[in-house]
């Protein structure tokens, strides 16, 4: 049960910490100064989230590992974010589908977290769940904006959401320990929000004047710590310092 | 005097010399994050409750809130907790005043609040002059709390703390 419950916790917050990481990579290089901030802002709260979740795992762990040592001392194939956060920033257009796609789900997931009866986790759904509502409107903006925009940003934003779709079903799969964290009541059914998930996707797109993607072919992995080969260089970004200096201190 | 929160009224005022490292003009009462701050044997215990998950002035509010017991002589000990969420509604009279002086205009009731970020209504009141007629330019602000916010009349910029409910 134990080992169930840490295994879930890291289920939500590795997603959070690895699309933090992403948006945070923008902080200095964003399109513009308002987007620049807008997504360091929303990589904030991602991290931030991601501490109260590990801080969690860690209690649960109490094997003596801190929540920074969860965060950045583990090896690739032990973070089981989905493959859609750790997608690379390829353009504006990328940056803002792949948020969009991953909000959607988020905000969902959140909402049915809150009745989880794991009491911890529902109180940090509830703190998340405000955030969260923000990013979504900020993406969902986007999607539209770039999408019912000019041809060419149009055709980029078509691009990123046709690239990325191959991503969004994983975000249904379920673990085991998924499975059994569903059947205590603590966890979440991912699988009745994938209808829920598209039908909004797809009412977005549709007003953004976007095509909803027809390919049947999704990949995953993921959250059996299969990743795509972009998760390496962004680890190694991100744990640089821990293991450059180990133990080192803020 | 504060609605949601437990505090022993000797204990106020050390909490009120501490206030917001990002908001200066806003005490950490004001801004409703202490939730239960109670005298138990010979030791303080505190509560505090983060306003955005990822807020970086939550630490150093942690730290200053430690000093300023230790200074007066008390032991203490700080806990953060999630359960209920800090919601916008927790900001005093007080506060909502002193941060519109400061130039960030307060927050609005929820569905405004939605009306103003979504560009559909103009109704943030410029901190400057106190115009209508200002215009959304950024969700996302210099904190994670804010939106950015020009007044179309004065074209000053300026801060909208965001409603949290």
């Amino acid at each position: 049960m134990k080992d169930n419950l840490y295994k879930y916790i890291l289920g939500i917050a590795d997603n959070s910490l690895i699309l933090g990481q992403r948006m945070g990579e923008l902080c200095g290089h964003g399109p513009s100064l308002e987007t620049d901030i807008a997504c360091a802002n929303i990589s904030l709260d991602l991290f931030g989230q991601v501490r109260s979740y590990y801080q969690y795992a860690s209690k649960i762990a109490g094997d003596g590992r801190t929540e920074d040592d969860i965060a950045m001392l583990r090896k690739e194939r032990e973070y089981v974010n989905v493959l859609l956060v750790e997608q690379p920033n390829i353009d504006f257009a990328y940056i803002m589908a792949r948020q969009f796609l991953f909000d959607v789900y988020h905000f969902m997931f959140l909402t049915e977290l809150q009745k989880s009866k794991d009491l911890t986790l529902a109180a940090i759904a509830s703190k998340s769940i405000k955030e969260v509502s923000y990013h979504q409107r900020f993406s969902s903006d986007w999607i539209k904006r770039l999408g019912d925009g000019t041809d060419e940003s149009h055709q980029k934003m078509q691009n990123a959401i046709d690239d990325l779709w191959t991503y969004t079903e994983e975000l249904f799969h379920q673990t085991e320990a998924d499975k059994e964290m569903v059947k205590q009541e603590i966890g979440v059914d991912v699988k009745k929000l994938k209808e829920n998930y598209y039908k909004k996707v797809n009412d977005v797109l549709e007003e953004a004047t976007l095509n909803i993607p027809e390919s049947k072919y999704f990949q995953k992995g993921g959250k059996q710590g299969i990743h795509t080969e972009h998760l390496g260089y962004l680890l190694s970004d991100l744990q640089y310092m821990q293991r450059t200096y180990p133990n080192m201190e803020w | 005097m504060i609605e949601h929160a437990d505090i022993d009224t000797e204990l106020l005022p050390i909490l009120d010399q501490v206030s917001d490292p990002e908001i200066p003009v806003l005490t950490i009462l004001d801004m409703g994050v202490v939730r239960y701050a109670k005298l138990v044997d010979d030791e303080v215990k505190i509560k505090l409750t983060p306003t955005y998950s990822g807020c970086p002035a939550m630490d150093v509010i942690s730290d200053d809130v430690k000093a300023a017991f230790e200074k007066a002589g008390y032991k203490v000990s700080i806990d953060l907790v999630l359960s209920p969420a800090w919601t916008t509604d927790w900001i005093s009279e007080e506060g909502r005043d002193a941060l519109e002086k400061y130039g960030i205009a307060p927050p609005l009731e929820a569905d405004a609040d939605k009306d103003a970020l979504l560009g559909n209504k103009r109704i943030v009141k410029c901190t400057n002059c106190g115009s209508q007629n200002t215009k959304l330019v950024s969700q996302f602000g210099s904190t994670a709390c804010k939106a950015l916010f020009q007044c179309e009349d004065c074209q000053e910029p300026f801060d909208y703390f965001k409603c949290l409910k």
